[in-house]
C-alpha cells in the first residue's frame, strides 16, 4: 500500500468536518476543561511540586561575560563543601544538541567558550538549593574576554568576531532568498509603490512558571525526567544523544505546565544537567530556574529589521511585495532556520499577492538565543506588512478594511509561494470587527488623540515540515475502553494550558456518547503515550484532534456494529450520546446504557481498544524550503483596535481590541475565546510595553547584561493595563480539520500590533514603525514633524475618495 | 545561609495549628510548599513581582515569597487549599473553572486568593475594583477578561447564597 494511503485516516461518512445528523452533544458546547478543578483548587502538580526521596538540588554557574574563552575551571573548593555531591562542566556533556537536526550547535554546558551573559558553564548538585548557590560562588572560572557582538550591524560588520563556530560563514546563522512571480514588473505596473523601514523589538514569553525539572536515574540504569517542556518527544531524543543513553531507557514525563508560549520548546541546559547529576550521584536531582535565569534562557521573539516595498493600484489591488529582513538570532540556532523562512513564507495570505520576494538573514550575536514565541517568525513581518497596507490605503484615499476586502484571496486556492489554502473565513472576520467596533462611525472621524486601526493575518494549523526526517505519523492516539464504562486516551500531546487534553476528551465523549467525567487522558509521557510531536506551530487541535477522531471512530464502529447485529438494524442507525446507546429508528425498544454496550461489544469482540493517527498530506511548494509554512489548514484573523492617546505625554491607552478569528469550528468556545483574548493581550503587550533588550558596555560591566531580568522591570501588562478584549468567533468549517476545527492559539496575536499602530496614526497622524510604542517614542514622533497636518490630510484624502460613510 | 540554626515556628494555616522547624530566613512560601506540603501556592519570581505566591493573612492578601515564615506567626493564614468548603470547590473556584479563568493555572491560586480576600471585604465589586484588587497578580495566558467574569460570577453566586 502506498505510504500516503497507509497513513491517511479512512474517509468517514460525511467527512471529518461533518456534524452528526442529530447535531453535536459535546462539541461546540461551553464545557469545562478536564483539569480545571485541579488547577483552581491548587491540586494540579507542576514540576516544582514534585519532591522525591533523597532528592538533591542543583544550580547552574553562568557566564558573566557576553563572549569569553574559558581558560580553566576550578571547582575543587565547591566540591570540598559538606553537602555538595557533584560538580559537572562542559567536558562531562560534550555532545552537541539542538531542536533542528541540521543546526545542532548547543552544549548543555559550554566547553571552551561562553557566548552570552548567562551561558551555562558548570552545575552543582547539593543537599539544598541554598547550599548549591553557595557552592556556585566557590567555582573559579578563568575567562579570556573576547570582543562581543551585540547587534545585527556589529554581527555583519565583524565576521571575524565569530560568535558561533558552527556557522558556515562569519556570523550568518541562515540566509534565505525566495522570489515568486514577477515582482519588479508588478511594482512597475503599480500606481503607488511605498517603501517602509520597520523595527520589531525582541520580547520574551515570560510564562509565570519558571523552567523546572526533576531527574531520577534508578539502580537499573533507567532515567525518568519530569520536565516543564512542551516538546517531550524532541527532548527525549536529545537526552539520549547528549547523555549517551539508549533512548528506550529514558522516560520523559511532562507534568502540568504553567505556561510556555514557545518558551519551553527547546531542550534546555537544566534537563541535561539534572539528568547527568542524577546519573553521577544515583539520587534524584531537581533544577528550578530563577526568574532571572528564565530571562536569559529566553528563546523568545527575534528582533527584526524589515524593509518593505509594496505596490498598489488605484482600484485597491495589491500588486507585489519586496521584503528585506535582518534577524537578530542571539548566540545559537534553536529554531532559527525555520524562523528565517517564516519571516517571509507566512505572509502571502489572506490577500492575493501576484508577486512576492523576500531576502532574510539571521545573524548570531552574543545575546541569549531567540526562538519561537507565539506566532513564530511571522508576527514581525505581519506588523510591517499590515502597516504598509494602511499607508497604501491612505495613499489612494481608500478605507483600509475595503482595501483588505478587495484583495481577499478566496478559499480553496493557492498562494503565490505554493501554499494550499482550504477554508477561509477572513471576509467574515473583517465584517465582524467592522460591525462590532462601529468602524464606519469612528475611522477618520474621532477627535484628535483618538483613533481606530485595523489589521488582518493568517496562521498555520500545524506544519507539514518534519523537524527530523521520518515517515511516521505526526500524531498518535491509543484509546482503551473499559467495561466499567470508562475510556482512557493515551496521547503524547502537550497541554500547556491551552487545553489539548480537553480536546481529546471532547472528541472521545462526542464519538462514544460518554460524559467528560468518564474519560481519563494520559498525555505527554514517553513510556505510556504514542508519539505526538508536541505543542508548537499551533498543531495540537488539528493534528491530535484528527488522530483522536480516527481512534474514536474505529471504536465507535465496533460498538455500533455489535449493537446493530443485536438489534437487527443498520450500524448507521445507532447513536451513542449522553450515556445511552440506541437505535434511532426504535429508541424505546432498542436502547441500553453505553456501559452495557461496551460490555456487549467486549463479549463479542474481546478487549476493546484502538489506535488512531494523523499525517498531513503532502503540501507546500516545489522548492527548497517549500514545506516550511505549508499547513493542512490556515486560520484567519482580523482586529480593530481603538486607542486614546495623550499628545502632551505620548501615553497611548488602548481602550479596546475587537478580535475576530476563523478557527474553523470552535470545539469549545470558552477555550477558543481564551486563546483569542490571551493572544490579543500578548500582542498588545509587545506593541506597547515589552522589550527584551540588553545593556551596552560601561566602565562598570561589559556588554550583554539584560536590561531588567525581572517581572517588575520587564514590563508585563497587569489587570489595570490590559484593554477590554472582545472575541468574535468565526467558523468556516475546514474540510480536513476535526469537525472542521483549525488553530486558535497563535494566529489571533498577529494583528494586535499593526492594528494598534494604525490606530495611533488615525488618532495622532504619526506612524509608529518601531516597537514598542512607549511614550518617549510617541513623543519623539509627535515632535519630529507636523502630525496635525498629516492627521488632517488623512481625513481629507478619505473624504475626497468617498471612502467614509459620506456623512 | 544553609548553616543558620532552625527555630521552631508555629503557624495557623487553613484553620490548623502547624509547627515546624525552619531557618530564620525561610520564607513563608518555602515553609508552605516544602515543609507543609501545601504546593498550591506557586513560586513564579521569588521576589514579590508576580503574585503567584499570594496567600491571605488575617484577611489581607500577602506575598508569601517575600514574607518570613517566623514573622507570620500569630496570623491566620489561608492558602488555596483552605478555600474549598466541606470538600466542595468554593463558588469562586467553580466560577474560575466554568468561565475559563484558568488556562495554565500557575497564577490561578494567587489570583484566587486576591479575589477571595476582595470578596470578603467587598461582596459586590465593580469591574474596576476587581481589576485594582488583582493588579498585583500577573496572568500571562488569559488577558484577564475571563478572570474578571469569574469574580463577577462568583460574587453573584455568593450574594444569592447569603
Amino acid at each position: 500500500m502506498p505510504r500516503e494511503d497507509r497513513l491517511r485516516p479512512p474517509d468517514w461518512p460525511g467527512g471529518r468536518s461533518a456534524a452528526p445528523e442529530r447535531g453535536f452533544s459535546v462539541i461546540g458546547k461551553r464545557n469545562r476543561k478536564l483539569e480545571g478543578l485541579a488547577k483552581v483548587t491548587g491540586r494540579a502538580i507542576y514540576a516544582d511540586d514534585i519532591t522525591l526521596p533523597r532528592m538533591l538540588h542543583a544550580k547552574l554557574k553562568r557566564s558573566i561575560h557576553a563572549h569569553a574563552r574559558l581558560r580553566s575551571i576550578d571547582a575543587s573548593a565547591a566540591l570540598a563543601m559538606p553537602g555538595v555531591h557533584a560538580v559537572i562542566t562542559g567536558r562531562d556533556l560534550p555532545e552537541y544538541f539542538g531542536i533542528i537536526p541540521w543546526t545542532q550547535d548547543e552544549q548543555a554546558l559550554c566547553e571552551s567558550k561562553a557566548r552570552y551573559v548567562g551561558d551555562a558553564i558548570a552545575a552543582v548538585a547539593a543537599d539544598s538549593e541554598y547550599l548549591a548557590d553557595e557552592a556556585l560562588a566557590r567555582i573559579r572560572i578563568d575567562y579570556e574576554p573576547l570582543p562581543a557582538v551585540t547587534s545585527i550591524d556589529e554581527a555583519l560588520a565583524h565576521p571575524e568576531w565569530r560568535v558561533n563556530e558552527k556557522s558556515a560563514e562569519g556570523n550568518i546563522s541562515k540566509h534565505v532568498h525566495l522570489a515568486f512571480g514577477d515582482v519588479e514588473g508588478e511594482l512597475e505596473r503599480s500606481d503607488v509603490v511605498l517603501e517602509g523601514d520597520y523595527w520589531y523589538e525582541g520580547s520574551t514569553h515570560a510564562p509565570i512558571e519558571p523552567h523546572c525539572c526533576v531527574a531520577d536515574f534508578d539502580a537499573t540504569g533507567f532515567l525518568t525526567l519530569y520536565s516543564s517542556t512542551q516538546v517531550a518527544h524532541y527532548l527525549h531524543r536529545d537526552l539520549a544523544k547528549v547523555l549517551g543513553l539508549p533512548i528506550q531507557r529514558i522516560r520523559v514525563i511532562q507534568p502540568v505546565v504553567g505556561g510556555a508560549f514557545g518558551g519551553k520548546s527547546d531542550p534546555f541546559s537544566l534537563e541535561f544537567c539534572a539528568s547527568k547529576l542524577s546519573m553521577i550521584t544515583g539520587r534524584p536531582v531537581k533544577i528550578l530556574y530563577t526568574r532571572e535565569e528564565v530571562f536569559y534562557a529566553h528563546r523568545g521573539r527575534h528582533p527584526m529589521r524589515l524593509h518593505y516595498r509594496t505596490g498598489i493600484r488605484r482600484d485597491g489591488t495589491l500588486t507585489g511585495v519586496d521584503a528585506r529582513i535582518a534577524i537578530d538570532g542571539g548566540a545559537y540556532s534553536s529554531f532559527g532556520l525555520v524562523t528565517t523562512y517564516y519571516s517571509g513564507q507566512l505572509l502571502t495570505a489572506p490577500y492575493r499577492l501576484p508577486a512576492y520576494r523576500f531576502d532574510s538573514t539571521r545573524v548570531f550575536t552574543n545575546k541569549p538565543c531567540c526562538g519561537p514565541k507565539r506566532g513564530h517568525g511571522s508576527v514581525q513581518p505581519r506588523f510591517a506588512f499590515e502597516c504598509q497596507i494602511d499607508k497604501l490605503a491612505e495613499a489612494i484615499g481608500r478605507d483600509p478594511i475595503e482595501v483588505r476586502r478587495t484583495n481577499f484571496m478566496g478559499e480553496h486556492t493557492h498562494t503565490v509561494n505554493g501554499m494550499r489554502v482550504t477554508s477561509n473565513g477572513f471576509l467574515e472576520c473583517l465584517d465582524q470587527v467592522e460591525r462590532a467596533s462601529q468602524w464606519k462611525q469612528k475611522f477618520r472621524r474621532l477627535p484628535y488623540g483618538r483613533g481606530v486601526g485595523v489589521a488582518g493575518s493568517m496562521y498555520i494549523s500545524g506544519t507539514n515540515y518534519c523537524i527530523y526526517p521520518n515517515e511516521m505519523p505526526q500524531s498518535g492516539v491509543q484509546l482503551k475502553l473499559d467495561r466499567s464504562g470508562r475510556a482512557t486516551v493515551f496521547c503524547g500531546a502537550s497541554d500547556i494550558g491551552q487545553g489539548s487534553d480537553s480536546v481529546l476528551a471532547y472528541i472521545v465523549a462526542e464519538e462514544l456518547g460518554l460524559s467528560l467525567g468518564d474519560i481519563r487522558v494520559v498525555a505527554a509521557d514517553t513510556d505510556l503515550t504514542p508519539v505526538d510531536l508536541g505543542s508548537y506551530s499551533s498543531r495540537e487541535t488539528f493534528m491530535v484532534g484528527n488522530a483522536c477522531l480516527d481512534a474514536a471512530r474505529k471504536l465507535r464502529e465496533l460498538v455500533a456494529g455489535t449493537l446493530a447485529e443485536r438489534w437487527g438494524c443498520a450500524a448507521s442507525e445507532i447513536t451513542l450520546a449522553a450515556g445511552v446507546a440506541c437505535s434511532m429508528r426504535d429508541p424505546k425498544r432498542h436502547a441500553m446504557s453505553v456501559k452495557d454496550a461496551f460490555q456487549l461489544a467486549e463479549s463479542r469482540l474481546g478487549t476493546l481498544g484502538s489506535v488512531g493517527w494523523y499525517q498531513s498530506p503532502k503540501l507546500g511548494g516545489d522548492y527548497r524550503g517549500g514545506t516550511i509554512g505549508a499547513s493542512p489548514a490556515y486560520s484567519f484573523t482580523a482586529h480593530v483596535a481603538e486607542v486614546d492617546c495623550d499628545p502632551e505625554t505620548g501615553v497611548v491607552t488602548v481602550k479596546k481590541i475587537w478580535v475576530a478569528h476563523d478557527c474553523g469550528r470552535a470545539l469549545n468556545p470558552v477555550a477558543v475565546e481564551g486563546q483569542m483574548e490571551g493572544s490579543a493581550y500578548m500582542g498588545f503587550a509587545e506593541a506597547l510595553m515589552e522589550e527584551q533588550v540588553f545593556k551596552p558596555a560601561t566602565p562598570a560591566h561589559g556588554a550583554g547584561l539584560h536590561h531588567g531580568p525581572s517581572l517588575l522591570d520587564y514590563r508585563i501588562p497587569t489587570s489595570l493595563d490590559t484593554p477590554e478584549l472582545e472575541s468574535l468567533i468565526v467558523e468556516s468549517v475546514d474540510p480536513e480539520g476535526p469537525y472542521g476545527a483549525k488553530e486558535a492559539g497563535e494566529g489571533p496575536l498577529h494583528p494586535s500590533i499593526p492594528a494598534i499602530a494604525n490606530a495611533i496614526h488615525d488618532a495622532l497622524g504619526i506612524r509608529c514603525d518601531a516597537l514598542p510604542f512607549h511614550p518617549p517614542r510617541v513623543l519623539g514622533l509627535l515632535r519630529g514633524g507636523d502630525p496635525r497636518a498629516a492627521w488632517a490630510k488623512a481625513r481629507a484624502g478619505l473624504a475626497r475618495q468617498g471612502g467614509g460613510t459620506g456623512c | 545561609m544553609a548553616t543558620l540554626t532552625p527555630t521552631l515556628c508555629r503557624l495557623n494555616v487553613n484553620g490548623e495549628a502547624r509547627t515546624c522547624a525552619v531557618a530564620p530566613n525561610a520564607t513563608l512560601l518555602d515553609v508552605l510548599r516544602y515543609d507543609l506540603g501545601l504546593t498550591g501556592s506557586k513560586q513564579g519570581c521569588d521576589k514579590g513581582d508576580c503574585g503567584a505566591c499570594t496567600v491571605v493573612a488575617d484577611g489581607e492578601p500577602v506575598l508569601a515569597c517575600i514574607s518570613l515564615a517566623i514573622a507570620s506567626e500569630g496570623r491566620k493564614i489561608t492558602t488555596i487549599e483552605g478555600v474549598a468548603e466541606a470538600g466542595r470547590p468554593h463558588p469562586l473556584q467553580d466560577a474560575f473553572d466554568v468561565t475559563g479563568g484558568a488556562q495554565c493555572g500557575f497564577c490561578t491560586p494567587g489570583i484566587l486568593m486576591s479575589a477571595w480576600a476582595l470578596l470578603q471585604r467587598n461582596p459586590d465589586p465593580t469591574r474596576a475594583e476587581i481589576a485594582h484588587a488583582l493588579s498585583g497578580n500577573l496572568c500571562r495566558c488569559t488577558g484577564y477578561t475571563k478572570i474578571f467574569e469569574a469574580v463577577e460570577r462568583a460574587a453573584i453566586e455568593l450574594k444569592a447564597r447569603a
